[in-house]
């Protein structure tokens, strides 16, 4: 006969709410586990999107996840060029926030290094890809943007042409995928005011400098569209990434990078390192905290609950005690209780999750091994939290039974 | 020979406290119980009856004394038994003034657990346990809780749980002073059957002198001494004709 489940069944509608309480509490753990899963997955998101195996970015910047890094265009080129280096594309990131429909629309912005990539890579729920080189747009289905819904940013309006599932940003924005030219065209677009005082500016350096006065054809190139002067820069982009050929030596081809003065060169693992000990780094730290507190907050809790408990049964523990039941029924009456307690509100905690997760504003992952690993603790707790109540209840002398 | 005692005791006394503060509740007890007797332990408050029967029934131990239950000596001066708990279980069962069933057990449950405690499989002790609140005639109330049972039938589920274990002795502390009159002659006379039936040492301390016909021998208590009280004493007291 097992005295705990029917202790338990004795006291059914206490038990039940006493384990959902502990069952919420739990849920909150899982659930601080789950973000800081969601966090670090939602960092790697893009880095294990566009699959490089090299990233370059400007000389001496962590760029371009964990700070900002610029680079000339120019620089693909000069990649591709490297043997080993099977492709080398563009990368263009930043985030935005504008105003769309009169709420305030906030998203990463990942240029596509069109034509090599349409977005075919996508994980896409719904439309196609890219099909052409500017003014249409992926989007990801967080961003609560509808397919065939037209979209203004800076001077031209694109259309949402497909849509994927998880793809954010390391800081939960919801990701936007256009070509490349149109990402930087959304970075870098300025009002046409500033434009022109720009290109006066420009014509003012120009006509002060004996370069612009002794060269023909500068002082009115310099009025114009700075991409008419070879000699300033285009637009930058954020970094250069590269794929390796198969079997290709990697640390020749990163000997070789290395060896460039104007860049910094990392491979995916070492990307991935700086966006999680950069971005992500103290929100892990901080949801790891909680998770400890929660957890701790959850052992002391069920320990007063059991003790609690054992209060309630003294007489029936002095009882059993008269008429001979050794220590070890006891003992195994509490331990009991407090493991199908720990067992069941484990339960509660991860159906009323399942429930509830979906609805959190981040990701939330639960992985096997993390709730293992929970599980043993809640177990753990369970054990130790019956020790308060088993030390009671040894206290208790048998001639209590009869006052 | 013969055959042995289920309670012999001698010198049996127990102190609490020391020096100016020294209680004497029990003082040189001794007292001899036959295997099938059923013997009244009679006394006012405070008497020391119930440390006489805590003494006895091996949950506070004696300050000096000697217990034999069963033939067997469990307490020796200062040597005892090396589990006095585990001899309680096999050997001795209990009744209370209040019926103390387990509340979280039903009146079946309550008896299997002994069962279970000294060793039965469930299958057996539930079948036992079965078989003694039918002979107590509350068969029909076994899958009831304690607290859906009368007053009556709690005291009979409590006697069933103390014959469980097939004891040499059974203690019962004024186990009818919640009872009326009728009911309560009617348990000591359960009491008497069971003792004769099961043959049990039955030791009752009681404070109803009108059931005293119903046992073998009475014993009476006074400041810790214990002595046996004159039959004809008690015959008198409850207007038994031998008396006149």
């Amino acid at each position: 006969m097992n005295l705990a489940v029917r202790d338990i069944r004795h006291s059914l509608g206490r038990f039940v709410l006493t384990t959902i309480g502990v069952g919420m509490l739990l849920m909150i753990v899982m659930g601080m586990g789950g973000i800081y899963r969601g966090l670090v997955d939602d960092a790697l998101v893009v880095t294990r999107g566009v699959g490089a195996d090299l990233w370059i970015v400007q000389r001496d910047t962590r760029g371009p996840f964990a700070e900002v890094s610029r680079l000339p265009r120019s620089v693909v080129d000069r990649v591709a060029a490297v043997p080993g280096v099977t492709d080398a594309r563009e990368f263009v990131f930043h985030t935005i926030q504008r105003e769309h429909r009169g709420q305030p629309l906030r998203m990463g912005v990942l240029g596509l290094g069109w034509p090599t990539d349409k977005g075919e890579g996508l994980p896409l729920i719904a439309g196609r890809p890219l099909a052409q080189n500017h003014f249409e747009v992926i989007a990801d289905a967080t961003l609560g943007l509808g397919l065939g819904e037209r979209l203004r940013l800076g001077k031209e309006t694109y259309t949402v042409v497909g849509l994927t599932s998880g793809m954010v940003s390391s800081g939960g924005d919801g990701l936007a995928c256009f070509t490349s030219r149109d990402a930087q065209a959304i970075q870098f677009n300025e009002p046409g005011e500033s434009a022109r005082l720009e290109r006066e500016a420009r014509r003012a350096r120009a006509s002060a400098i004996d370069f612009g006065r002794t060269q023909p054809g500068v002082l009115e190139r310099a009025s114009g569209p700075s991409r008419g002067l070879a000699a300033l820069p285009g637009p930058a982009i954020s970094a250069v990434i590269a794929r390796l050929a198969p079997g290709a030596d990697a640390d020749a081809v990163l000997r070789s990078l290395h060896g460039w003065s104007d860049v910094t060169v990392y491979s995916g693992v070492q990307q991935e390192d700086l966006l999680l000990k950069g971005s992500v780094d103290r929100a892990r730290r901080q949801l790891l905290l909680f998770r400890v507190l929660l957890t701790l907050i959850s052992a002391v809790i069920m320990a007063l609950i059991i003790y609690t408990l054992t209060l309630d049964k003294l007489h029936p523990i002095a009882l059993l005690k008269l008429i001979g039941a050794p220590n070890r029924v006891i003992v195994g009456l509490i331990m009991q209780q407090s493991i199908i307690m720990g067992v069941l509100a484990f339960g509660v905690g991860w159906l009323l999750g399942q429930r509830l997760f979906p609805m959190f504003p981040r990701r939330v992952i639960l992985t096997s091994d993390d709730l293992l690993r929970l599980a043993g603790i809640v177990l753990v707790i369970s054990i130790f939290a019956s020790l308060l109540g088993i030390w009671k209840a040894m206290r208790v002398a048998p001639n209590e039974a009869i006052g | 020979m013969g055959e042995p005692l289920a309670l012999e005791t001698s010198g049996l006394t127990k102190v609490y406290g020391h020096g100016h503060t020294e209680v004497v509740a029990l003082r040189d007890a001794g007292m001899r119980v036959r295997r099938g007797e059923i013997v009244a332990l009679l006394g006012p408050s405070g008497a020391g009856k119930s440390t006489f029967l805590m003494c006895v029934g091996l949950i506070n131990p004696p300050t000096r004394g000697r217990v034999a239950i069963g033939g067997v000596p469990v307490l020796d001066g200062s040597r005892a038994l090396s589990d006095l708990r585990r001899f309680r279980r096999e050997h001795i069962g209990f009744v209370f003034q209040k019926s103390n069933l387990i509340p979280f057990l039903n009146a079946v449950e309550n008896i299997q657990i002994v069962g279970e405690l000294i060793g039965r499989p469930a299958s057996l002790a539930r079948r036992r346990a079965m078989e003694l609140l039918d002979a107590l005639g509350v068969g029909a109330r076994a899958h009831n809780m304690p607290t859906q049972l009368s007053g009556g039938e709690q005291q009979r589920v409590t006697i069933a749980r103390a014959l469980a274990n097939q004891p040499s002795l059974i203690l019962a502390d004024e186990p009818t002073a919640a009872l009326d009159g009728t009911r309560g002659r009617q348990v000591m006379e359960l009491f008497r059957d069971v003792a004769h039936e099961h043959g049990a040492g039955v030791i009752v301390v009681t404070h109803d002198h009108r059931a005293l016909d119903v046992f073998d021998t009475v014993y009476e208590m006074e400041d810790g001494v214990l002595k046996p009280a004159h039959r004809a004493g008690i015959d008198a007291a409850v207007g038994h004709p031998t008396a006149r």
